[in-house]
């Protein structure tokens, strides 16, 4: 028989006690009621461990070096060994052909019951040659993964929206998971971020285990309790944004009293993420408590939407880039100025029309 | 010569309409100036954060506008089902009428002075029809839709604004693509102001009717007989 969660921390060294402790810590971070510790505990004690299997394609593996670092120790030496992961090759033992064949035996084994974990995304241009993963296009791995297994979590920006190698002109075509065609129709949880906080990402595994379905996912399929609020929201710099106190320039006496960056460019009033409030390195900071502003690591498309230090940004549209500001005052100029020359125009007509009437 | 000139008037914009004109206009200057300001906010203020709210209030007005100019809107949309057919033009434009582009070609050609007299119209001239149609009504709905989509992301997941409007984020990309259509949409209806406003003044001076007292009064003066 599979061993259980509980096992599996025992055998670790892991106490009972600090086993509770996990429990409860991985209840309030998820935003469940106290009467949820026992069930995440029993379900611990009594689940077998779920395979899963960690896929990469094109990426920069910052998604598996924030899990590593999630700070509670627990997540940090359980959450890797509860999930049984059978494959993820920047972290596993097994390499080369050996490696390789342990998806075929964990698709085998577990058919339509393992976790397809994706960070980064396939490239479809040239036939997928963009990212070839054990010989084989990743694109070919990735759907034959899909093809076998229970439920897919996008890691990550890349595997989410497509970040950076798919900013424009996204030259080898990079390919968002769910955009993936004849992609298996798996259900999707998005787990957004450059990379996504390690909390954020041991929270969403723990869930999914516990309690063996997603967490409630808004419309664009992240789970609501991490991705509901923007950063704006809970942001601890907030009250200087209603106060008008903004930093205008970098290093100016405001930047050093820690006012609002909004006006430099922080996209922290557009960016949906869990950074104001869960912070990052077990809790200690995060971006804007650094000094600089959000640049939006976790929205679709962010590299492609304009200057990281500009609030109104510009607007590429039709090969154009332009900045509505400064077409609109330019505009409304223009405008201006052509309606007072036609009523002057108008007025010199029309006193020539009643010159011409009089005589 | 002059042969006697005969005054005509016809009942054209009844009082909703016109109530409605002067609060959309004080709610379109509302909603501009502190939009321009919420997108780029008046220098810091000095002291604790405590000791001002500018950026809540400009916010405040900006959202109460929006209200208003909301509630007045859905209020026309009724009214052009109850109120007279001119109520209606602003939701019907007769595009597929011949005759009402080469009418259009008519009043482009009066304002590149190009014709020596402009026609007479009870409701809107073609060309300002168009501009009605598009600026108002369609940019009307457009600024409407955008700006509670973004509201909701304040209201939060699940609120009424969220399930009416939420839905257009993802549809046209992200927040930050909302923001900046949003903001171009003000830019549009600053430029479409000062035409309105010069235009108004002009043809209520040079054309063959009134045009501002009728937006008072109601009444259409036409200041000859000639058709």
């Amino acid at each position: 028989m599979t061993e259980t969660f509980y096992d599996v921390m025992r055998r670790q060294g892991i106490t009972r006690r600090s086993f509770l402790k996990f429990c409860s810590l991985t209840a309030s971070a998820l935003g469940l009621g106290p009467a949820m510790v026992p069930r995440i505990a029993d379900a611990m004690e009594t689940k077998p461990r779920i395979p899963v299997l960690w896929l990469h394609g094109l990426e920069c593996t910052c998604c598996s070096e924030s899990f590593i670092r999630s700070a509670h120790p627990l997540a940090k030496d359980v959450v890797l060994s509860m999930i049984s992961l059978d494959y993820d090759d920047t972290i596993m033992a097994a390499a080369g052909h050996q490696a390789e064949a342990i998806i075929e035996e964990t698709i085998e084994k577990y058919d339509g019951n393992f976790i397809l974990a994706v960070e980064g995304n396939p490239p479809l241009d040239e036939d997928g040659m963009y990212c070839i993963i054990g010989g084989k296009p990743f694109v070919e791995q990735l759907k034959m993964a899909a093809e076998h297994c229970k439920a897919i979590i996008s890691w990550g920006s890349c595997a989410s929206w497509g970040c950076v190698q798919a900013a424009r002109p996204n030259p080898t075509r990079a390919t968002p998971v769910h955009k993936v065609p004849g992609l298996a129709n798996k259900p999707i949880i998005k787990v957004p971020g450059c990379p996504p906080i390690a909390e954020v990402m041991t929270a969403v595994v723990t869930y999914i285990l516990t309690f063996e379905k997603f967490p409630e996912l808004d419309r664009q399929g992240r789970p609501k309790m991490f991705y509901s609020q923007r950063i704006h929201d809970k942001c601890y710099r907030r009250p200087h944004f209603d106060a008008g106190q903004f930093v205008e320039a970098w290093d100016d006496d405001s930047a050093r009293k820690g006012y609002c960056l909004y006006k430099m460019g922080c996209k922290g009033p557009t960016t949906y993420n869990a950074c104001s409030t869960v912070r990052w390195n077990g809790g200690l900071s995060f971006p804007i408590q650094a000094g600089h502003g959000c640049i939006g690591c976790s929205e679709d498309g962010f590299w492609d939407k304009g200057s990281f230090y500009q609030h109104v940004t510009d607007t590429h549209q039709f090969g154009v880039e332009a900045n509505a500001d400064k077409v609109g005052l330019a505009a409304a100029g223009i405008v201006g100025a052509t309606a007072a020359a036609h009523a002057a125009v108008t007025a010199l007509k029309n006193a020539q029309k009643k010159g011409d009437q009089d005589q | 010569m002059q042969t006697t000139i005969k005054r005509t008037a016809v009942y054209v914009y009844e009082a909703p309409v016109r109530l409605w004109h002067w609060v959309n206009a004080l709610a379109i200057t509302v909603l501009a100036v502190t939009g321009y300001f919420v997108a780029n906010p008046l220098p810091t203020l000095p002291g604790e954060a405590s000791d001002h709210f500018l950026m809540g209030y400009m916010r405040f007005a900006h959202f109460a506008a929006a209200y208003i100019f909301t509630v007045g809107f859905i209020g026309r949309i009724y009214w052009a089902f109850v109120g007279n057919e001119h109520s209606r033009e602003l939701f019907h434009l007769p595009f597929y009428r011949l005759s009402f582009w080469k009418e259009l070609l008519h009043e482009v050609r009066w304002y590149s002075f190009m014709e020596s007299e402009p026609k007479k119209y009870e409701g809107h001239n073609p060309l300002a029809h168009l501009t009605m149609v598009a600026i108002i009504t369609i940019g009307g709905i457009a600024m409407v839709l955008t700006g509670f989509s973004l509201y909701a992301e304040q209201t939060g997941l699940g609120s009424w604004q969220d399930q009416l409007f939420g839905w257009l984020i993802p549809l046209v990309g992200q927040s930050q693509d909302v923001r900046l259509w949003h903001h171009w949409g003000m830019w549009i209806i600053v430029v479409f102001v000062i035409i309105h406003v010069y235009v108004a003044i002009r043809e209520d001076i040079v054309s063959r009717q009134s045009l501002i007292s009728t937006m008072i009064s109601g009444w259409r003066m036409f200041k000859d007989d000639r058709p």
